[in-house]
């Protein structure tokens, strides 16, 4: 392995103003060891066809701009050393699957930002406190409560993992579902019976099938596999204490 | 061309953006706004702040000493009616964002926990773990869109501002996945588009931070103020640049050189214990650890790695239970990037361009010279930061001057009428024949990449940690040959979908120009201060130098400099100690 100087990346390429289907074109680059996927996609752009089109920015895995599939699998790019594909042939470099693609790796993601807005991801509070009280009081076991959901990047690698999503592109899909059980964890909101408006519906937590490649793929480890079984088991309740106790859905409910 | 009117035009969501944003809708929901930014908000650069944000919280602080940390940590350029104003307004925004969500780490009691910071007498650092960016920017994002009168256009590249009768009145943009190009009108406009770190070749920033806000005002006649100063973290990861936080060291890191020595102690920053000790040591200001990170290195003290010279970050006493609890990002990023886990072993780490202190020329209100245009955040020069900037203000200042600016930008909109389409549209076509000429490759003959790889190289080479006149006036004559190669500059994408070839070509445009107002306000800055240090001129010059640099665009030739007076209120100018001269 420590005499490769050069890696070859497939990589995609799909322009709409020109292409019929998406094409495979091959580019040979220098190998390095520490070099991530995204250095050889940047190796590509500046010095074999500045055509290439990507998202990237931090280069630390934290802004979520990189995601794509590489060998079949999804990856925030900026994360995926070449080194760890050495061996096994060319290494293939596509867009997240389960979007409409845009151009090459670049994919439509709107639907996403819309599906993210619909589960109201910020505190809902019958009655906000003036910022002269000071802070809310949360345990540091209250935020551990819900702290791991907080962490999603928003990079859609477990959109393009989930097979419902590939199935019903209306469905709510792993990291809005998983943002909403964040907010419903929170000491400090009130919002979870209305977030469960959405959440409840027929496009929400109970299209999840539980294959958890969601879970899997997230580089996060923002567990959206067990944030939604852990909704469905919470609307579940709601919905049996609702019927048992006339007037409970309509009456101000705290938290637990 | 589509012409949108709207009443508030900002460009840039990050945090500042998203704060201004949020303050316009609050201040009055009738009025509309427009928020445009080259990435989906969530990829602002914000996201990748770590350590956390400064505001006086606990018992045992005060304003008084926030704002002195601050003015002392700036070298006495800052201006001090800015810095009063900000310590006094940073606890409510962040208190604010607690409300909005933010998963601040809490102390047992469930308060919100502080954390001592580099050049903070007191902990005053709020933080989330070591992911406090990401958390603000996401928290932000997330309260945003409650506002049904923030419309967002996300991936939109804006490229100029638009002038009537010397007022900002709006935007030419475009929108990336078509090409197709739009003119936002609007009674105010707001620049939060970030700093310039990409102008240089290792840096912490991600490759948006390219100061296309700043380029635009600087065309359209706004200086920039105090361009010299320019942040060097001192612990990046070699190779990569990734910001290792400053928080790292807040929490009990030490720094070592090759034999295992705190050299800090040699640079005025010692004695060594007892340790943690507040402005002293690794808890000392950024520009003086990494000019003692040069000075270590020209003695030949640092260590020899396969990425070049390092030195370094020992957490290892610190113990797992605290490193994941404080410091998981970090435990993570090191293991990742250069093989090393934290618990078990020093980190190597390098200074690593980090910051711009200087930007659009602004003030208190977040005003501009320019009539109707605001700004806020990394790219603004209010200037709070001066000569150098403490870790953690950054956070606490695009929140505070974020909702100045939108309620700046809110009152204004309500008083003014709108700007008629004609003589915007005008404007905007002649600045869209540029986009337009580059992508049908009419001309040109000038790669984008080679002009940006020698930008950066003699950015690195004349304009760094430390400088000469010599080095100076190389860097100057050389961005003045790369300006006058780029207007030959060509792009071989040819396709209006997506055309990132396009977008690479504009920002180094922008970053050329910011590159020139950097070296030739740093050339003829004949002192030393803060971070802008000259191996010719090594003592700091009062006299002579306690003043901002405003730098105006000549059109092609290099910038006129001249010069501001630094507003003082209470502090006056003295020796800039730390350590036990300090205490």
């Amino acid at each position: 392995m420590s005499n490769t100087t050069t890696v070859t990346l497939e990589v995609l390429r799909y322009d709409p103003e020109r292409d019929q289907e998406p094409r495979f074109q091959s580019f040979e680059v220098p190998y390095d060891e520490d070099w991530v996927v995204l250095d050889a996609l940047n190796w590509i752009k500046d010095n074999a066809d500045s055509s290439l089109t990507y998202r990237w920015s931090c280069h630390m895995a934290v802004c979520g701009s990189c995601g794509m599939v590489v060998n079949g699998e999804e990856k925030l790019t900026c994360k995926a050393f070449l080194r760890d594909y050495l061996g096994r042939g060319p290494i293939r470099v596509e867009p997240l699957r389960n979007f409409p693609i845009e151009r090459d790796l670049v994919v439509d993601m709107e639907g996403f930002m819309a599906k993210l807005e619909s589960v109201k991801p910020w505190i809902i509070r019958e009655e906000e406190k003036p910022v002269e009280d000071g802070e809310y009081i949360q345990l540091p076991k209250q935020l551990k409560r819900f702290k791991h959901h907080t962490l999603c990047i928003n990079c859609l690698l477990c959109y393009s993992a989930c097979p419902q999503v590939g199935l019903n592109p209306g469905f709510i899909g792993p990291a809005a579902l998983a943002l909403a059980h964040r907010y419903n964890l929170d000491s400090r909101d009130q919002g979870r019976h209305e977030r469960q408006e959405v959440t409840g519906s027929a496009d929400g937590v109970w299209e999840c099938t539980f294959v958890s490649a969601c879970s899997e793929v997230c580089p996060k480890h923002v567990e959206p596999g067990g944030a939604i079984q852990e909704q469905k088991i919470a609307n579940s309740v709601d919905w049996f204490l609702d019927h048992l106790i006339p007037g409970r859905s309509n009456a101000g409910r705290t938290k637990e | 061309m589509d012409v949108l009117q709207t009443d508030v035009v900002i460009v840039g969501a990050g945090g500042a953006g998203l704060r201004a944003a949020i303050a316009v809708a609050e201040a009055d929901p009738a009025l509309s706004v427009t928020l445009i930014s080259k990435v989906y908000p969530m990829r602002s650069h914000t996201v990748a702040a770590e350590g956390g944000a400064a505001g006086v919280i606990k018992e045992n602080d005060s304003l008084e000493n926030h704002f002195n940390d601050t003015i002392g940590g700036s070298d006495w350029l800052a201006d001090q009616d800015a810095v009063e104003f900000f310590v006094e307004q940073a606890p409510k925004e962040l208190t604010r964002l607690e409300h909005w969500g933010c998963p601040w780490s809490r102390d047992p009691d469930g308060r919100v926990a502080v954390r001592p910071f580099g050049g903070m007498k007191i902990e005053r650092t709020w933080f989330a773990a070591d992911k406090s960016g990401f958390h603000i920017l996401h928290t932000l994002f997330q309260t945003s869109m409650k506002y049904p009168s923030i419309k967002r256009l996300d991936e939109y590249y804006t490229t100029d501002l638009l002038l009537e009768d010397g007022r900002a009145v709006g935007v030419l943009s475009h929108e990336m996945r078509s090409g197709k190009p739009v003119v936002v009108l609007g009674k105010a406009v707001i620049l939060c588009t970030g700093g310039a770190g990409r102008v240089f070749p290792f840096t912490t920033n991600g490759a948006i931070k390219t100061g296309d806000g700043m380029a635009m005002a600087y065309r359209a006649g706004v200086p920039l103020q105090d361009m010299e100063f320019v942040q060097y973290h001192p612990t990046g990861l070699p190779g990569t640049g990734i910001l290792i936080s400053e928080a790292a060291r807040g929490e009990g890191g030490i720094l070592v050189n090759k034999d295992g020595y705190r050299y800090l102690q040699d640079y005025g920053m010692g004695p060594a214990d007892p340790w943690p000790r507040k402005k002293a040591m690794e808890l000392g200001p950024r520009d003086r650890l990494s000019q003692s990170f040069w000075q270590e290195q020209q003695k030949g003290r640092t260590i020899q790695s396969k990425w070049g010279d390092v030195v370094h970050l020992d957490l290892r006493h610190l113990g797992e239970k605290k490193i994941n609890e404080r410091l998981p990002f970090i435990r993570d990023l090191a293991k990742s990037y250069v093989g090393v886990d934290v618990v078990t072993a020093p980190i190597p780490v390098r200074p690593v361009i980090h910051y711009t202190m200087g930007g659009i020329a602004s003030d208190i209100t977040a005003g501009t010279p320019l009539p109707g245009l605001f700004c806020a955040g990394e790219t603004a020069c209010v200037s709070i930061n001066g000569a150098n900037r403490l870790g953690s203000n950054s956070l606490a200042e695009l929140l505070v001057f974020g909702k100045v600016a939108g309620e700046a930008a809110a009152r204004l909109a309500r008083s003014v009428p709108a700007p008629s389409e004609a003589s915007a549209l005008a404007q905007a076509k002649a600045h869209r024949a540029r986009a337009e000429a580059l992508v049908d490759g009419s001309r040109g003959t000038e790669a984008v990449a080679t002009i940006r790889r020698d930008m950066m190289a003699t950015m690195e080479s004349g304009c760094g940690i430390y400088r000469t006149q010599e080095g100076l006036e190389q860097t100057c004559t050389t961005l003045r040959d790369l300006r006058r190669r780029y207007r030959d500059v060509k792009i071989s994408d040819r396709s209006w979908v997506f055309n990132t070839d396009l977008t690479q070509a504009l920002e180094l445009g922008a970053m050329l120009e910011i590159a020139e107002t950097m070296a030739l306000s740093a050339l003829l800055r004949t002192e030393s201060r803060g971070a802008h240090q000259r191996l010719d001129h090594p003592q700091r010059d009062d006299a002579g130098f306690l003043t901002h640099s405003m730098a105006w665009r000549q059109g092609d030739e290099p910038p006129r400099i001249d010069y501001k007076p630094v507003t003082i209120t209470k502090s006056q100018p003295a020796a800039r100690v730390y350590g036990g001269a300090a205490s």
